[in-house]
């Protein structure tokens, strides 16, 4: 027997890829899919990139396949929101080399700003998905979708959920295929999507889908295990192993390919059986097909339809099942009431602290982002106003600024002052959807001021390079961006430059700014501090000088504590920033 | 570890919640444990926090081992031990734990940033509190003994050498684990925190 190894979902779907032959792969970081690229990058003989967003990353996987390689795309959820436009067409000119979407959800937004239930849009595009409910099957999945990918000449997508992603488990490979390159073959009819190509293809995927749907039924991974009782529970994904707990020895249709539905097998299986459940996390989506066969099934009536699923929130779900089939709830559980919270927090020294302390003063709107400073909203720094998606906030930001100026029927013609609107996002979020909203501000006279926080990496999901740090995914020095005159080149001519620990040069560039009757973009720039790891000497403060006022404490700092009223420095904690130095009136706050 | 819980297959199940503050290493020390835990033969499945939640938030790691482990996630009240690395997140989470389970926790305090900002108060009495609902708990100063052994750092693999005398794993397996996995100079250190959390937990 092969060696078995502990792998989470992550890598187990890298190693898949490179098993399969994969030798393309391209990605944009999300949690909870990032570590996918990361482990398959590091393989030998492969190609792997970070691209500057998930729909740059979709097309760069089909080009490679239509270059006759097999490819990967990974990304999160709503990664695939960015991804969509090629993702509905994709279907349409099918593939050479097999492509696999690599596509994690993320039930209950560990680190994510909802929870959409992205097994609909493998529906909706009519692309074959894969769901694994463990490392064993992450890695099993991912070699099947590879070969379905080819057989039936389509993506496929292999719906992940952060507890597979994110779950070590035991992995036996098996014997790694040697990579192929198909030769290349020009086929215009197939791969230009003019409508009289489309209308030709349309058809097509229709029938597949017919055939998909057989292949679905007589899979080998659809599970069907026939236990005790007169139950069923229909399920998949990481679902199906909290059933087994919830409902110990219950029968199970477990499912592995989700789409198509295998609508002949769940008919046979369940008619056998006098109750049938459903139980998945997020939508009723299996529940919707279960249904429609007349088989009267019992999902979201009792499984949470919000949130991520669980052996307790399953077992609560039916109870009666529970019952019959001899669950027991743990007697017990004494939870301590009354606890501080412990929520995340900007670190000691992070350059946003004071950028975003300097914004939340100049009493702006600020149409925040996705990124770490989106922490900056929790009080005290209070610095965000709205935020929705990646890049939202150049955009929201103009049309929030041209709102407040439209005219409401009243000639009265008043004097432009000082606008009050600020977008706000970071070096890597710019990269991935900021650029086309800065051409949207110049373009269309905007003059809100954009704030880019330039910290050199991609800081929230670990450090990972993009097109503003010169170095590529394998750490080769390649092109910079130079977002100064990248800026400058779409028209807007006020470009400026501070650094976040000069609290007095933000306060003074974001307020000239802020009073200037045209667009502007100002680049807060300084290195995410735990990816320097340089530490100046620490700040403390003098007893003498300091009157308890508190102000120190408004800039939210984890290494500033205070006992009572009086406030103190952890030299531990602190990198020596100076930003609470600054924010102090009697200076009170000195290094050393 | 005496308390058991049975999976569908009819398998017993055991599990261990390391609970702690995002940076504090639990990924790691989950990681070792789950390792071990291998090299012993067992079936092991882990669960663990990436992203946002790790910047100073509480996290949690989880490791469940038997013959066939199903759920990744610890059921409310069935875990054998809680590895806590921070007093606050050890309180937190004890609900996890199983009437026979273990505590074993460090001595460490860090301050959520409503404490430091002065409007929620520290549980000054979180040791005592862990004492009073489970008294066979064993508290330690994690990362004392760990620079004494070597290297603060290595606070956490005290924690794991205290809990290893509750598990069949050897320690020649442990030790081959902590040098395959722990980086190249901190090796010694984790040995030797790995060996004296051990020799406390004997002591006692």
């Amino acid at each position: 027997m092969a060696e078995r190894k502990l792998m989470t979902g992550n890598e187990a779907v890298a190693m898949a890829a490179l098993d399969a032959g994969v030798l393309f792969a391209s990605a944009y970081p999300g949690t909870p899919s990032t570590e996918i690229l990361e482990v398959f990058s590091k393989q030998e003989g492969v190609y792997a990139e970070w691209a500057p967003n998930e729909k740059v990353a979709l097309e760069a996987a089909v080009g490679a396949s239509l270059g006759g390689v097999r490819s990967l795309a990974a990304m999160k959820h709503v990664g695939l929101n960015v991804a969509a436009d090629p993702w509905f067409t994709l279907p349409y000119i099918g593939v050479s080399g097999g492509l696999v979407v690599a596509n994690a959800d993320d039930p209950g937004m560990h680190s994510s700003q909802n929870e959409q239930d992205n097994r609909y849009y493998a529906k909706a595009a009519k692309v074959p998905m894969l769901e694994p409910s463990d490392s064993q099957e992450a890695y099993d999945l991912t070699r099947e979708a590879y070969r379905m990918s080819e057989r039936y000449d389509t993506p496929v997508m292999l719906r992940l959920t952060t507890r597979v992603c994110h779950s070590r488990s035991l992995v036996e490979r098996s014997a790694a295929e040697k990579p192929v390159r198909i030769p290349y073959r020009k086929d215009e009819v197939k791969r230009v999507m003019i409508p009289g190509h489309a209308r030709l293809r349309h058809p097509i995927m229709v029938e597949r889908l017919a055939e998909m749907e057989e292949h679905s039924n007589e899979f080998s991974f659809q599970r069907a295990e026939r236990g005790a009782g007169d139950a069923v529970v229909i399920t998949a994904g990481v679902a199906y192993q909290y059933v087994k707990e919830a409902f110990p020895g219950v029968s199970i249709l477990k499912l592995a390919m989700t789409n198509p539905m295998p609508r002949g097998l769940i008919s046979e299986f369940c008619e056998q059986f006098s109750d049938v459940y459903v139980v998945e996390e997020l939508e009723p989506y299996m529940e919707e097909t279960v249904a429609s066969l007349g088989l009267y099934p019992k999902g979201k009536s009792g499984v949470p339809r919000v949130g991520e699923l669980n052996v307790d929130n399953v077992r609560d779900a039916f109870p009666e099942l529970a019952k019959a089939t001899g669950s027991h709830t743990a007697s017990h559980p004494s939870h301590v009431e009354g606890l501080p919270a412990r929520p995340p927090i900007l670190c000691a020294g992070c350059p946003h602290r004071g950028i975003m302390y300097a914004l939340a003063r100049q009493k702006a709107i600020i149409a925040g982002d996705i990124g770490c400073y989106t922490l900056s909203v929790l009080p005290p720094l209070s610095a965000h106003d709205c935020q929705v998606c990646m890049g939202a906030s150049v955009t929201m930001g103009h049309g929030l600024e041209k709102a407040m100026e439209l005219e409401l029927g009243e000639s009265e013609e008043e004097e432009r002052g000082t606008h009050m609107v600020v977008s706000v996002l970071g070096d890597s979020t710019f990269f991935h959807s900021g650029v086309t909203g800065l051409m949207e501000m110049a373009y269309n006279r905007g003059r809100y001021t954009v704030v880019i926080l330039d910290n050199r990496t991609t800081a929230m999901t670990g450090f990972q390079d993009h097109p503003g740090t010169g170095i590529t995914l394998q750490g080769e020095p390649t092109v910079t961006v130079d977002i100064e005159m990248l800026a400058r080149s779409l028209g807007i001519e006020n470009v400026r430059v501070v650094d976040p620990y000069d609290l007095e040069q933000c306060r003074s560039v974001l307020s000239e700014e802020m009073d200037r009757d045209a667009p502007s973009v100002v680049i807060s720039r300084r290195a995410c501090v735990l990816r320097e790891r340089t530490r100046r000497e620490p700040y403390a403060i003098s007893r003498e000088e300091c009157n308890d006022c508190g102000l120190c404490m408004r800039i939210a700092c984890p290494a500033l504590v205070k006992r009572g009223e009086e406030v103190t420095i952890l030299a531990d904690a602190c990198t020596g920033c100076g930003v609470c130095a600054q924010v102090c009136r009697r200076e009170a706050i000195k290094v050393g | 570890m005496s308390d058991q819980s049975e999976t569908g297959s009819g398998k017993v199940t055991r599990s261990v919640v390391l609970a702690g503050v995002g940076g504090q290493g639990t990924i790691l020390a989950a990681n070792l444990l789950a390792n071990a835990l291998v090299a012993h033969g067992y079936d092991v499945k882990t669960s663990e926090v990436h992203g946002m939640a790790q910047r100073g938030g509480s996290v949690i790691s989880m490791v469940r081992f038997g013959d066939a482990v199903a759920s990744p996630l610890v059921p409310m009240g069935e875990a054998d031990a809680l590895l806590g690395t921070e007093l606050l997140e050890t309180l937190r989470n004890l609900e996890f734990l199983a009437a026979e389970g273990k505590v074993i926790a460090s001595r460490t305090r860090v301050d959520p940033l409503p404490v430091l900002q002065g409007t929620s108060e520290y549980p000054a009495d979180a040791e005592e509190r862990i004492i009073s609902l489970w008294p066979d708990s064993i508290i330690v100063d994690a990362p004392t003994i760990a620079a004494e052994a070597g290297d603060a750092r290595a606070a956490n693999t005290v924690l794991l050498g205290i809990l290893s005398l509750a598990l069949p794993v050897g320690v020649d397996e442990w030790l081959a684990v902590i040098e395959k996995l722990v980086k190249a100079k901190a090796v010694e250190a984790n040995r030797n925190a790995f060996l004296v959390g051990r020799e406390l937990s004997e002591n006692r």
